[in-house]
């Protein structure tokens, strides 16, 4: 294993886990909310963010899709030291990493309907994160959201599959916002 | 894999072992007693755990899984270069650190010192103890052809 | 208005000061320690360790003192312990052929190399109580045996017993087992979970579903074919190193049984198998689980479903969880005041129609 890919994890893991788990709950809580996080220095071509989202929600038990660009020796290494997590193709996946191009083309479980968890979680990494595109409304949301999506119709066809469907996690440098599959797009 | 590394690789396979069997008391003993802690970064902070432990059916066929064992982990780096792992069964932050450290000085020019002062005592003590074992379980086995004197 | 649950709290306060008062027991006797527990009530400590599922000794002693002695309380702190740990991974499959037995006995095969070895065994105790024991005492240390040389091999008898080819072998198909502990339990369930339930199940009901298949539920005759108690090495592959290392060694006792075969449809006349493998020396259970193996592999041979609780995997694999059992067993004692309430009212209803009924039914008949 590459001796740069084991630096850069979490230096306190309970406390910097407890925080980073809370962003993204509070992300997921309240759809189009921006959320700031810190702990991981993941090597060049991963955000931050994308990379404290892996440290907290990853393990052996998550197999993780890399999408094209993501997929590289210095990277699953550094996954696989510091989460244990396996990687899997997109069908198999529990979490999947890439830019939206790419995840967009990807067939991930969508969960059952007696297992509607049963499904992926997408890390989109974008170049730009900001509170204006698209609107968001539903649980979480008083009134409306804003949120510069990569796509509409995508999501509307996700939030159609309700309650099986895929989550989002949108990943900007050091910030992410998330968009749970019980929010209406439009 | 090349002989030499196959034989680096075993060499430090067997170290590792041995400080994971070691008692966390007698590596700490003999830890204080070595030299003052090498300058180093933690990669991985001593982090408790489980491993879960797998047996076979029948002993020979497929793997299933028993129940988990403690597990303390800790990745360093020393300050001149290599990187040390520990793996070992409990949840001892100080045992873990300590393997670690010993791990990386192995791979270092402190290797021989390291193995005089700290491996070759650990080894000692392991192989009395197995050696003790094994002697009073050797008594309790059952000799069926045992000549008795009887009576003339 | 009601201050309910601040009366509720000083209670419970008071109930835990009371219980730890009742831990200690008489002040003037010396506390227990947790490494005492862990040194003399070893075979407590295996049970909790095998049923916790979690192999520490120091975690299983400390969780019987805090539990005042009771088994499937300590297995409960364990059990809820474990939930805390990150799991870092799996370890290989251990190898108990390369066992070093402290104890190695076979009724089916005298003469094995590595022989039959008692270990610091119960078996001839006779079962006297000895009331030595009740003072403190010096303990001799046990002989050691001074000529020979010690056993570097303890080959496992099955690979002997096998040599005409009438025992049914296991294979390893690299299939990568199951976890009952990540995903719900559901049937039909393959061997490995099976075997999983069994080692953490309890000790007591593993036991009596193992005789109640010796007294005819489910017509099976087991012959112990090896017994063996030991430490094994713990192996696993570490990613960040490329290689494997021992992380460890744990004491397993494993138990292989056979059993006579007449046959199928399917399968020739032969020797079957059932396993036991357990945390620590725990003989009982590993000879149980063997037999209980054997009872559920009915289907996979062929055999009749003969209706013994034995053979049916729900009624087995689904009771033997004494958490679980314990957990819905005790939760009838928290308030079901609501719940009572209702049926109160209606056997009152009912007994009032009854007794309406009743009523028309003399008057009807004086008339």
């Amino acid at each position: 294993m590459q001796t740069l890919s084991l630096t850069g994890g979490f230096r306190d893991a309970p406390k910097d886990a407890a925080f980073a788990f809370r962003a993204v709950m509070n992300a997921m809580a309240k759809p189009g909310e921006i959320n700031s996080v810190t702990g991981a220095e993941p090597p060049a071509g991963l955000s931050t963010a994308a990379g404290v989202v892996l440290l907290t929600l990853c393990d052996p038990e998550t197999p993780i899709y890399l999408a094209p660009g993501f997929d590289r020796p210095e990277l699953r290494d550094w996954i696989t030291f510091h989460t244990g997590a396996t990687f899997a193709p997109a069908s198999a996946a529990q979490f999947a990493l890439g830019a939206w191009d790419d995840l967009s083309r990807g067939d991930f479980p969508l969960g059952t309907a007696a297992y509607p968890d049963r499904s992926a979680t997408l890390i989109v990494e974008v170049d730009d994160l900001r509170s204006d595109g698209a609107t968001l409304t539903g649980p979480g949301i008083k009134d409306s959201a804003a949120l510069s999506l990569p796509d509409r119709t995508a999501f509307q066809q996700n939030a159609a599959l309700f309650p099986r469907g895929l989550d989002f996690i949108f990943t900007c440098s050091d910030r992410l916002a998330a968009l749970p599959r019980s929010t209406k797009v439009s | 894999m090349t002989v030499e590394t196959k034989e680096k690789t075993s060499d430090r396979q067997a170290w590792m072992g041995l400080l994971a069997r070691a008692e966390a008391s007698d590596l700490a003993r003999l830890w204080a007693r070595y030299s003052a802690t090498p300058a180093h970064e933690v990669l991985r902070a001593p982090e408790i755990g489980g491993v879960m432990l797998r047996g076979r059916m029948g002993a020979v066929g497929d793997a299933f899984n028993m129940g988990e064992m403690s597990v303390t982990r800790c990745s360093v780096r020393l300050a001149d270069g290599p990187d040390g792992h520990a793996y070992v069964q409990g949840r001892s932050r100080d045992k873990a650190l300590q393997a670690a450290l010993v791990d990386a000085l192995m791979q270092s020019d402190a290797a021989d010192e390291v193995r005089a002062k700290l491996l070759d005592p650990l080894a000692e003590i392991e192989s009395q103890r197995r050696a003790s074992r094994a002697a009073k379980a050797a008594a309790t086995k059952v000799d069926f052809f045992t000549m008795v004197r009887g009576e003339d | 208005m009601y201050v309910a649950v601040k009366g509720g709290e000083r209670a419970i306060d008071n109930a835990h000061a009371w219980l730890a008062e009742e831990r200690r027991g008489d002040a003037s006797v010396p506390e227990l320690s947790v490494a005492q527990i862990r040194e003399q009530m070893t075979l407590a400590v295996n049970r909790v360790m095998a049923e916790g599922s979690l192999y520490d000794p120091d975690l299983a002693a400390l969780a019987i003192k805090q539990a005042r002695g009771d088994l499937i309380e300590a297995v409960f702190l364990i059990r809820a312990y474990r939930t805390t740990l990150p799991r870092f991974g799996a370890s290989r499959p251990m190898d108990t052929g390369s066992m070093a037995c402290d104890r190695r006995v076979s009724a089916t095969f005298k003469d094995a190399p590595g022989g039959q070895v008692l270990g610091p065994t119960f078996d001839y105790t006779h079962r006297l109580l000895d009331f030595k024991l009740a003072a403190d005492g010096e303990v001799p240390p046990a002989p050691e045996a001074t000529e020979g040389e010690p056993p570097t091999e303890t080959p496992h008898i099955m690979e002997f017993l096998d040599r005409e080819g009438l025992m049914q072998r296991d294979t390893d198909s690299k299939t990568p087992p199951r976890d009952l502990t990540r995903e719900p339990l559901e049937l039909p369930a393959t061997r490995d979970l099976r075997l999983q339930a069994l080692t953490r199940g309890d000790e007591g009901f593993v036991l009596g579903m193992a005789y109640s298949t010796q007294r005819g539920y489910a017509r099976n005759h087991a012959f112990v074919a090896e017994l063996r108690i030991g430490k094994v090495a713990v192996e696993m592959d570490i990613p960040e190193l490329g290689f494997a290392i021992k992380i460890g060694e744990v004491e397993l006792t494993e138990c292989e049984t056979v059993n006579q075969f007449a046959g199928s449809k399917t399968e020739p006349p032969q020797f079957t198998r059932g396993y036991g493998l357990v945390f620590g020396m725990s003989e009982r259970k590993a000879i149980s689980m063997a037999l209980v193996d054997r009872a559920l592999r009915w289907e996979e041979l062929g055999e009749d479903n003969l209706g013994a609780p034995a053979q049916d995997a729900e009624f087995v694999l689904y009771h033997a969880d004494n958490i679980q059992a314990t957990g819905f067993l005790e939760h009838i004692k928290l308030p079901h005041y609501v719940d009572f309430q209702s049926e109160l009212e209606l056997i009152r209803k009912l007994r009032r129609e009854a007794t309406a009924a009743a009523q028309d039914v003399a008057r009807e008949a004086a008339e």
